[in-house]
Parts: C-alpha cells; sequence; structure tokens
C-alpha cells in the first residue's frame, strides 16, 4: 500500500510499503478514506522531535472504514465508518477511567523513553516518534488501530469525511483548550495562533460563551478567518500585543489566553533570535515565545491554556508572572476520546461545520508537496486533506 | 477538627500495621535481606569514591608539580600552562564526584576530561620534543582510566547497585486491579515468560521448585532452578536460585493494596550476582542488557495484561524500511 514516511529533516517520501495486520485481539484495520497533515506533524518535519527513524509512516489525523476486527472488539464492526482519536488509549486503566484518555498508561511499549525525558509516559499517538511508542501512523491506505473499541467513533453517511475527519484530534484539541480556561460569561478570551487548532480554539470559546475573542497571527488569511469566527485580531507583526490587548481591555487583560502555537514560535525582534538561537545549538529546544506573550497579557488570577505542543526545555519562563498574579495554566495532550460523542453532536445540530478550515484537498501521492506548502504557509494553506 | 481528630489515631494505626506488614516480608523472605545499610557505599560508589580521590592527587600535581608531570608523561616543558589548567578540570570533576559519589553526571565529566586528554596527548606524539615511549605509557595509563571511568558513570546512570557482589534491583507499579487476580497471575509460573522478555521458559517441577531458561548476554541462554521461600497468598512471592546454580539470585514479588482503593502497588525485589562479577555487570548492558530497566519494562507489560487482557506490540507493522520495528528504539526487540 501506499504510505507516507519520514525520512530525515524536510523529507517526506511516499513508498509502497505492505500493509498492516492485526497484532493485538483488540486491534482493527481501517481502510482510509481522508487523511489530514496536523501543524504538529510539522515539528517531525522540521526535526524538532527526537526519535524519529526512517521510514516510520506519518500522519495521526484520519478516518475510514473498518475493514477486519481483532477477536477482542466488541463495539465495532466491519463496514462501519469511523474516525480515529490520535492518542492511543486502553480504556481501562486509572486514567482512561478518568477520561484522561492522553495520559493512558498502558498504550505506549516505549514508555521507557518517555519516562527519562518528563518522568512520565503520555499515551502511544499514531505516526508520532518513537518516544510516544513508534506506531505507524495514518497517512497511509490502511492503518492498524489498536483498542478499536476505544479509539474510533461511528459516524453516520450523512455528514461528509471533511465535516467530521477533525474529530481526531484539532476539533477536540482547540475545544479542550478552550473548555480549560473556564470561561465565564462577559470573558475576553485570547487566542495565540490562527492555525487550525487556533481556529477550532476560537469557535468553540464562543460556544463556552466567551463574550469576545482576540486573534494573534501574522498570516492574513488566518487573521480573515478568524475575523470569519468571530474574532477580533492583532496582527503581531505591526502592532504590539501587550499594548493592544490591554487598549482592548482597559489595561485589564484577557481573563483567559490561549498558546495554540508551541514550540516553533515566531515574533519581530531580536528576542525571537535569542531563542532561535539557543534551539539551534541545543541549549533549550522549545522556543516559548507565545507562551511568555500570554503569561505576560494574562489578567490576575485569570488561565493560561496551552494546546500548543511543547517536547523539551524552555528558557526565561516568566514564573515570577505566573506567581504574582495567581495564574492558572493548563495544558495536555488531548484526551480527544472524551470529546467524540459531544463534538459530533455539536456537528449534527449545526452549531459548526469544521470543514470550514480546509483549503487545501490533494491525493496522498502528493504528501511530501503538501507538507512543504503547509510549512512555508504558501498559497493560504491552512489546512490540507488528502485523499488515498 | 473534631472529626480529623478522631481519624487520626485510626489512621496511625493503619499505618502501623502496614509498617510491620512490610518488616515482616522483608524478615522472612531471607533470600532477599534489606540491604538497610543507607550508610554503606555500594560497589559502584566506593568505584567512583576511588576515582575521585586518584583524581585530586593527580590533578594537584598537575597543578602543583607541572614540570615533573611534564617529565613523566614524555612531553615538553613548555606546556607547563596547559598542564595546570588539565589539573584544576581534574581536581573540579573529582570534587564533583567526592561531592556526591551517586552522581553520575560528575564521572561523565572525568570521562569527557580523559577524552580531552587524549586528544591533547596525541597531539603531542606529532612533536619532535616529546619522548615517544614515555608518551605511550601516559596514553595508555588514560585509555585505562577512561574504562573505568565509563564503566562506573554508566553504571551510576542506571541506577545499579552491587553490594556484596550481587546487584541489587528494585521497581514498583501501581495496578489497577485487586492483589488476589495479580497475585493469582504471577503465582503461575508459567505465566511468567508473558511479561518477562528475558525469560524463554519456566518449567515446574514440583510445588515448589521449578527451572527457568533465559536469555543470557549475547546470544547466550542461561539456566538455573528456583525455589518459593516463601508464598503469602495475595501478598507476597519470593524464590531463590537453588545452590549450584548456573546464576546466584533471589527475588520477591509484594502485592500491596494501593491506598483510596486505587488497585495494587506491585514492588519487585531482586538480587543477583552477574555471571562474570562486577566486569561482567558494567559490560553486559552494553549488550542491551539493563537489569533496572528490564525489571520496570516487565512490570509494565504484566500491567498492560492485567488491566488491558495483553501485551500492545508495534512488532509486525509496515514502515517504509526493511524491519518493521525499529531496532534502536523498541525496548522489546532490543532483547
Amino acid at each position: 500500500m501506499r504510505a507516507n514516511c519520514w525520512y530525515g529533516k524536510q523529507d517526506m517520501r511516499v513508498m509502497d510499503v505492505p500493509e498492516p495486520k492485526l497484532l493485538n485481539k483488540q486491534d482493527a484495520i481501517v481502510k482510509v478514506t481522508s487523511t489530514a497533515i496536523c501543524g504538529s506533524d510539522l515539528h517531525l518535519y522540521n526535526g524538532f522531535v527526537p526519535t524519529m527513524e526512517q521510514g516510520d509512516i506519518m500522519g495521526h489525523e484520519f478516518m475510514g472504514e473498518i475493514v477486519e476486527t481483532g477477536s477482542e472488539v466488541k463495539d465495532r464492526r466491519v463496514g462501519d465508518r469511523v474516525v480515529v482519536a490520535f492518542p492511543i488509549s486502553c480504556g481501562q486503566c486509572f486514567f482512561c477511567k478518568k477520561e484522561l484518555y492522553s495520559l493512558c498508561e498502558n498504550s505506549n511499549p516505549n514508555a521507557w523513553m518517555a519516562e527519562k525525558l518528563f518522568g512520565h509516559s503520555p499515551a502511544g499517538i499514531y505516526g508520532y516518534s518513537h518516544l510516544t511508542g513508534g506506531f505507524a501512523g495514518g497517512q497511509a491506505e490502511y492503518v492498524r488501530v489498536p483498542f478499536a473499541d476505544v479509539g474510533t467513533v461511528k459516524v453516520e453517511n450523512g455528514l461528509s469525511d471533511e465535516q467530521v475527519l477533525f474529530l481526531s484530534d484539532i476539533f477536540p484539541t482547540g475545544y479542550m483548550a478552550a473548555e480549560q480556561c473556564n470561561i465565564q460569561p462577559g470573558d475576553t478570551v485570547a487566542v495565540w495562533g490562527c492555525g487550525p487548532v487556533g481556529q477550532f480554539a476560537i469557535r468553540s470559546a464562543f460556544m463556552l460563551g466567551a463574550e469576545r475573542v482576540v486573534a494573534i497571527d501574522r498570516f492574513p488569511e488566518r487573521l480573515r478567518m478568524a475575523r470569519d469566527g468571530g474574532a477580533d485580531t492583532i496582527d503581531y507583526e505591526k502592532t504590539d500585543v501587550y499594548d493592544t490587548l490591554m487598549q482592548l481591555t482597559g489595561g485589564r487583560g484577557p481573563d483567559s489566553c490561549m498558546d495554540a502555537v508551541g514550540l516553533e514560535a515566531h515574533m519581530p525582534g531580536p528576542l525571537y533570535y535569542y531563542d532561535r538561537v539557543k534551539q539551534a545549538v541545543m541549549s533549550e529546544s522549545d522556543r516559548p515565545i507565545a507562551l511568555r506573550q500570554a503569561i505576560m497579557a494574562c489578567r490576575t488570577g485569570g488561565t493560561v491554556s496551552v494546546p500548543g505542543v511543547y517536547g523539551g526545555l524552555i528558557d526565561k519562563m516568566p514564573m515570577g508572572a505566573v506567581m504574582n498574579k495567581a495564574l492558572t495554566i493548563k495544558t495536555g495532550q488531548t484526551h480527544t476520546q472524551r470529546y467524540f460523542q459531544p463534538l459530533l453532536k455539536r456537528i449534527v445540530d449545526g452549531q459548526i461545520d469544521p470543514a470550514f478550515v480546509v483549503t487545501h484537498r490533494m491525493k496522498l501521492k502528493e504528501a511530501p508537496e503538501g507538507f512543504a506548502l503547509f510549512n512555508q504557509k504558501e498559497d493560504g494553506c491552512i489546512k490540507i486533506v488528502m485523499t488515498p | 477538627m473534631t472529626s480529623e481528630q478522631s481519624e487520626q489515631p485510626r489512621r496511625d494505626q493503619r499505618r502501623t500495621q502496614q509498617q510491620e506488614k512490610r518488616g515482616m516480608s522483608t524478615q522472612s523472605a531471607q533470600h532477599v535481606p534489606e540491604t538497610n545499610a543507607r550508610g554503606r557505599l555500594t560497589q559502584e560508589q566506593r568505584l567512583a569514591n576511588s576515582l575521585g580521590w586518584f583524581g585530586i592527587g593527580l590533578g594537584l600535581a598537575e597543578v602543583l608539580a607541572p614540570r615533573r608531570v611534564a617529565a613523566m608523561v614524555g612531553v615538553s616543558q613548555e606546556h607547563r600552562t596547559l598542564i595546570r589548567m588539565m589539573g584544576l578540570r581534574e581536581l573540579a570533576s573529582s570534587a564533583g564526584i567526592l561531592n556526591d559519589r551517586s552522581s553520575a553526571g560528575a564521572v561523565w565529566s572525568r570521562v569527557a576530561g580523559d577524552v580531552l586528554d587524549l586528544v591533547l596527548l596525541g597531539a603531542a606524539f606529532t612533536s619532535g620534543r616529546s619522548n615517544r615511549t614515555r608518551l605511550a605509557a601516559a596514553t595508555a595509563s588514560v585509555a585505562g582510566a577512561m574504562v573505568m571511568d565509563v564503566i562506573t558513570a554508566q553504571q551510576l546512570s542506571r541506577g545499579i547497585e552491587t553490594r556484596g557482589g550481587m546487584i541489587r534491583i528494585s521497581a514498583a507499579l501501581i495496578i489497577d486491579r485487586a492483589q488476589e487476580p495479580l497475585y493469582r497471575h504471577w503465582r503461575e509460573l508459567s505465566n511468567l515468560p508473558q511479561f518477562m522478555k528475558h525469560v524463554m521458559r519456566i518449567e515446574m517441577s514440583d510445588d515448589r521448585r521449578s527451572h527457568w531458561v533465559a536469555k543470557g548476554p549475547v546470544g547466550s541462554t542461561i539456566e538455573w532452578d528456583a525455589e518459593l521461600t516463601e508464598d503469602r497468598p495475595n501478598e507476597l512471592i519470593a524464590w531463590h536460585s537453588v545452590d549450584g546454580s548456573e546464576l546466584d539470585h533471589a527475588g520477591s514479588v509484594r502485592f500491596e493494596q494501593a491506598p483510596g482503593g486505587r488497585g495494587t502497588i506491585v514492588a519487585v525485589e531482586m538480587q543477583y550476582r552477574p555471571p562474570l562479577g562486577t566486569v561482567g555487570a558494567a559490560v553486559a548492558p552494553w549488550f542491551g542488557e539493563d537489569p533496572n530497566q528490564t525489571v520496570k519494562m516487565d512490570l509494565r507489560r504484566f500491567k498492560q495484561i492485567m488491566e488491558t487482557g495483553e501485551v500492545i506490540t508495534t512488532q509486525g507493522q509496515p514502515a517504509g524500511r526493511e524491519e518493521s520495528t525499529s531496532w534502536k528504539y523498541d525496548h522489546a526487540v532490543r532483547q
């Protein structure tokens, strides 16, 4: 079958690989109908995530039809149309029972590696380095889905792929980020980063009762999409973010702030180069520019929610601001499975049509071109969906 | 306040009971003696200690008598300043080691220093004013010291503790199941190879004795006979290898109710005499066997079986390369 494989920094190759087999009794094999490139895939593409191996199959946002099930799969049948959650979760451990699916204790066969880096291991993730299990990913024609009963949601035929595909990651990720903000009526919420997750965070913040959302980015098309979602926007290359936010909120600051940017942040000015150089010589792994701004701008007693991906160590973390302003920081990989039903219902009820985020459609065999386009943010690229 | 006060004695009582239970388990499992000797240094720490004092001596000589050191090593006298600097580096590393004998970082800094020394000695070979014979001897000594440094640093990094020639391993993992099914699964010794990746098979000779076949380093196999020394249903299983076995080994697994009804804490303690002594133990990890890691991963697989019914694997999945699984990263395959 055809699969998009990682071969090195900015080197993706579509290759012919063997089809997946059932390896565990709770596995299912899914024939992919739609698969997407996630913003977090770019961190792998740009070589910021360690423990990638040449030939690893990429992709953790995918959906399709179940074509085979293991003997212990109980609630899914061949022919079911399903969306797959990006974290792999057993449904049986302490964390899964608490619906903290991305913290599953049993799904990462390489837990020992993550323990060395983080103290404990998160769940396994499709196509996201050997640190999270080295599972073959979803940018392929077929994928093996472990714990299929837990990790998939069945969808009706009335909805298009593009309407439901993002239940796999970015919609729940943006939603969870907004939920973590504990939004109260009348709140102003600021969102750093208007990529796909940022877009869903903006819309989710409104769904959860925010009065005003301020979105921060530098790409006109992304800011435009944010405005379409009802947000006020700040182009951080044209205006000072902190000053503008204070202006908008009468000096109090946004009630909650979301960092939907993560470890490859940009900003004008020398501080960017400070982080870029430190990152290049490996004296810090992540550039927390958006996070620092969010902490400084957030109102006292407010919440900073971090859906953006961080992988290692950051520098110049304004902990004094966090402490003295009594901020709450909430973060985490998304507990995707927890949001399957509630968000599917919002789609069915017509509260949101996630297809709005799609700007490019291509074939799986064009994946390397897609990665380059998305990475360069050329041609107004915000979200790419690929079909086999 | 009142409710807390009335709660207090009961909590204390429970704690004492638990402590008693622990005390009993270590006392009666004779073959897993509690080291109970935190003050006593492990072999690894003692090795680090010697390296530290050796470094202090060498460093002082380099700083105070660089001419003599230059003559001894066989390099030109004009490198005095360089030798003094090397001495300072040596003193800094050594002070770090003696400050905390369990810290691998300080010993690794010695390894880095060794590399630097070797590079400089190599450079000295190209100089016409060097004494080649003395240089060769000095290079051999540094290389020898480096082997000791690497072995010590690696063992400390891996948290390996050897006392009296026995390597001691302990690991614990919380499993969201009651004590009874966990004990039952473990007590059926033939189940152990399901999650103990280095154990190939276990044959029961009778109810208390068993024959073990395990993978050794570099493709070898090790076999031994083991005997249960204690068996307390739902609480503790302890075993040791019988006299004259190829492997001198003892272990125990304790099943302890976790607080708050959150399942069971499964705690494994093992000790074994490495087949080739300390050197064998130090070299074995180079061939992919890190005993601490192995036991932790074994426990993790036991948890997977008990909580989800099987060990989750990626072996056999597709990839755009020859082998489907990464040898570098997949721990199960590395063994």
